[in-house]
């Protein structure tokens, strides 16, 4: 199966910081795929390269197979890119449906057409099987951190989009809102999405993941399947870039 | 699934009751509206008509609607500008330039009325933007620019009207503004159609709704909303078309006041689009959480820029409202308190000075309540150091239930 998603010799820096070396990273349909590595590993980095948000030096940016260049958040957006950001971007006082439109609202002439994104909000988050909400109507602000992520990610799951990034979804939220996010994860999966989660939780990880991905001081140190990995070794991976016969070796992708 | 209660797909069917429920709920859980302004406007009726009952005479309740005109057309404005957490100090002296502009082109320059009305509003967009671009891309706290151009706008009237002289307004279209009445019976055909209009609003909206299968306000709760309009309408128009003239057989004074009719347009027009456009929305937006407004695409600079120039254009016509009241345009129009009466108006009537939370109804309810505390006491026989004390009490009490009733919405969740 061909990725939806891939990177080839990724390399970005920041003035005299190379943040990222020559990472390759893929993603594929129907699958999550668990991005992990340290803080200042470069995930937020790359993520923000997929995103558009910074512009990559050199590598190779395919989607769909096909090289494309990805200058702004508006070109990965067009590509059905999604990025749901840790800190939600959520106005508390806005409810459900105008949360999930804002800025692509859909109107009749100048007047909005609440009536469509009312439906349009229900269908999504009933696709996702969510049921935890009492009104689409309500305000953000009422809502619980499970149900406000929830809302964030099927903001991002409206679009049509191929490819959804979460960036760490479940870092403040307690344990049964945890499971129900991680639940969600999975069903947008299984619906045929690429998914891809940053987490340094390995719990949640390997209760998700497909596919893992350890980056390691900028550089991707090895990308395996969930089922063939043990939690040891992507610890391993995680604090010092091998392991085994995983990883880097002397600083090159193995 | 700790929190599960039901599918969206599947609300509970809406009910009166289940309306009033849910209303309870938000005004405990902190979102008390306009129920302050409302609750006040009673209290402050029904005390100054016993102690005074000159005031409840119909000629007072048709001074008090003019008296309040162009503090409330300026706070409609300024909600724009709350909306997003920002603030225009200089809306005052703003209006007072371009109350200026309106009286010295219809005096000295001998244009029509419509010419120097549409001067005078330009004159208000083109501080709007150049306020809200130094703000917007200059990044200079609003009240520091508001206030600098508080003090600016200040001494270019002083230089419009040449160091203070007072230029008397005598064109009759603009002074009819403030100062004549609606025929009696154009007033009943007005308010007819404006309940009838609303009635027709709803009522289609919800049997649109209904037909697709989405939650709709109950009819009985739409009756009971157009039932109130018709009857709070109707008690005013009858009020307003008794004869108020002390001497009928020599002048008739009866009638709706011409700036009514004007400002319930300009509540339509705000209301529609705060609530009904996209621009509305993206308003509400960088008010709640301006970071995620930015990364949903919208340009906040913009948003920024646009709702100053609103509030500027508003206090134009503030502007010209004052002087059609005064006759005259002199230094002082537009200045001591109006501001503060109107950013006050703005505050007590349930607009958030803290941004994301307000109507264009607030200004109008808090307008009110301002014009009756001053016409109140004022025929009470209170010296106007009473009235400011009085007026900026009110002020506190009203931004102190705001930052009350959000403490209290943080800690049930609400907002």
């Amino acid at each position: 199966m061909t990725p939806v998603l891939e990177l080839r010799g990724i390399d970005k820096s920041f003035g005299p910081v190379q943040v990222l070396h020559d990472v390759d990273f893929s993603v594929h349909p129907g699958e999550v795929t668990a991005l992990v590595g340290d803080n200042g590993a470069g995930k937020s980095t790359l993520v923000k390269c997929i995103g558009g948000i910074h512009a990559v030096d050199s590598g190779e940016y395919l989607f769909d197979g096909k090289n494309v260049h990805i200058n702004s958040p508006r070109d990965a957006a067009e590509l059905g890119i999604e990025i749901v950001y840790q800190d939600l971007a959520l106005c508390d006082n806005l409810d459900i449906v105008q949360n999930m439109f804002l800025g692509r609202e859909h109107r009749r002439g100048i007047v909005l057409d609440e009536d469509t994104m009312e439906e349009m909000a229900a269908r999504t988050l009933e696709s996702l099987s969510v049921r935890t909400v009492k009104s689409i109507r309500q305000h953000v602000s009422s809502l619980s951190g499970g149900q406000r992520q929830t809302v964030a990610i099927a903001k991002a799951v409206l679009w049509n989009s191929k490819v959804v990034i979460l960036d760490e979804p479940t870092a403040a939220l307690g344990v049964a809102q945890t499971a129900q996010v991680l639940e969600l994860v999975r069903r947008l999966a299984d619906q045929g999405l690429a998914v891809v989660l940053i987490s340094h939780n390995m719990n949640d990880v390997f209760a998700v993941s497909d596919r893992i991905a350890a980056l390691y001081l900028g550089r991707m140190a090895a990308q395996v399947r969930t089922s063939d990995g043990t939690h040891a070794q992507v610890v391993e991976l995680i604090t010092s870039g091998r392991s085994g016969d995983l990883g880097l070796t002397n600083g090159v992708s193995a | 699934m700790t929190d599960t209660i039901a599918s969206p797909r599947a609300p509970e069917a809406p009910t009166i009751s289940g309306s009033v429920r849910g209303y309870a709920e938000r005004v405990r859980g902190g979102d008390m509206g306009a129920l302050p302004a409302v609750f006040g406007l009673v209290v402050l009726c029904t005390v100054f008509s016993i102690l005074r009952p000159s005031f409840l005479t119909p000629g007072n309740f048709a001074n008090l609607l003019t008296q309040g005109a162009a503090i409330t057309v300026i706070a409609m404005g300024l909600v724009f500008v709350l909306l997003l957490g920002e603030i225009d100090l200089s809306a005052g002296f703003a209006s007072g330039v371009c109350a200026s502009v309106l009286a010295i082109l219809l005096t000295e320059q001998g244009l029509p009325w419509y010419v120097a009305v549409l001067a005078a509003i330009l004159t208000g967009v083109v501080i709007g933007a150049a306020l809200g671009t130094v703000v917007a891309k200059l990044g200079i706290p609003s009240f520091v620019v508001t206030l600098a151009a508080f003090l600016g706008f200040q001494g270019l009237v002083l230089l419009l009207v040449k160091g203070g002289t007072n230029i008397s307004i005598r064109d009759q279209t603009i002074v009819a503004i403030a100062n004549k009445y609606l025929p009696p019976a154009l007033g009943w055909a007005l308010l007819a159609l404006g309940v009838v209009g609303y009635a027709a609003l709803q009522l289609l909206r919800a049997r649109k709704r209904a037909s697709r299968g989405l939650v709709s306000d109950p009819i009985a709760l739409i009756a009971a909303r157009v039932g109130a309009l018709a009857v709070l309408g109707g008690v005013a128009v009858y009020i307003l078309n008794l004869e108020r003239s002390r001497n009928p057989a020599v002048v008739s004074l009866t009638g709706v006041p011409v700036v009514v009719p004007i400002i319930v347009i300009l509540l339509v027009l705000g209301t529609f689009v705060l609530r009904r456009t996209a621009y509305g929305r993206h308003l509400y937006a960088v008010g709640g959480n301006a970071e995620a407004a930015r990364r949903a695409g919208i340009n906040v600079d913009r948003m920024k820029i646009s709702a100053f120039v609103i509030c500027s254009g508003m206090a134009a016509v503030g502007g010209i409202i004052a002087a059609s009241r005064a006759s005259s345009v002199d230094p002082n129009t537009g200045g001591s308190n109006v501001l503060l009466y109107a950013v006050g108006a703005a505050v007590i009537g349930g607009t958030s000075l803290f941004g994301g939370k307000g109507r264009v109804l607030d200004a109008i309810l808090g307008g009110t309540v301002v014009a009756v505390i001053e016409n109140g006491m004022g025929l009470m026989g209170y010296s106007s150091g009473v009235k400011y004390l009085v007026t900026g009490a009110v002020l506190l009490l009203a931004a102190g239930v705001d930052a009350l009733s959000r403490k209290r919405a943080a800690a049930t969740g609400l907002r």
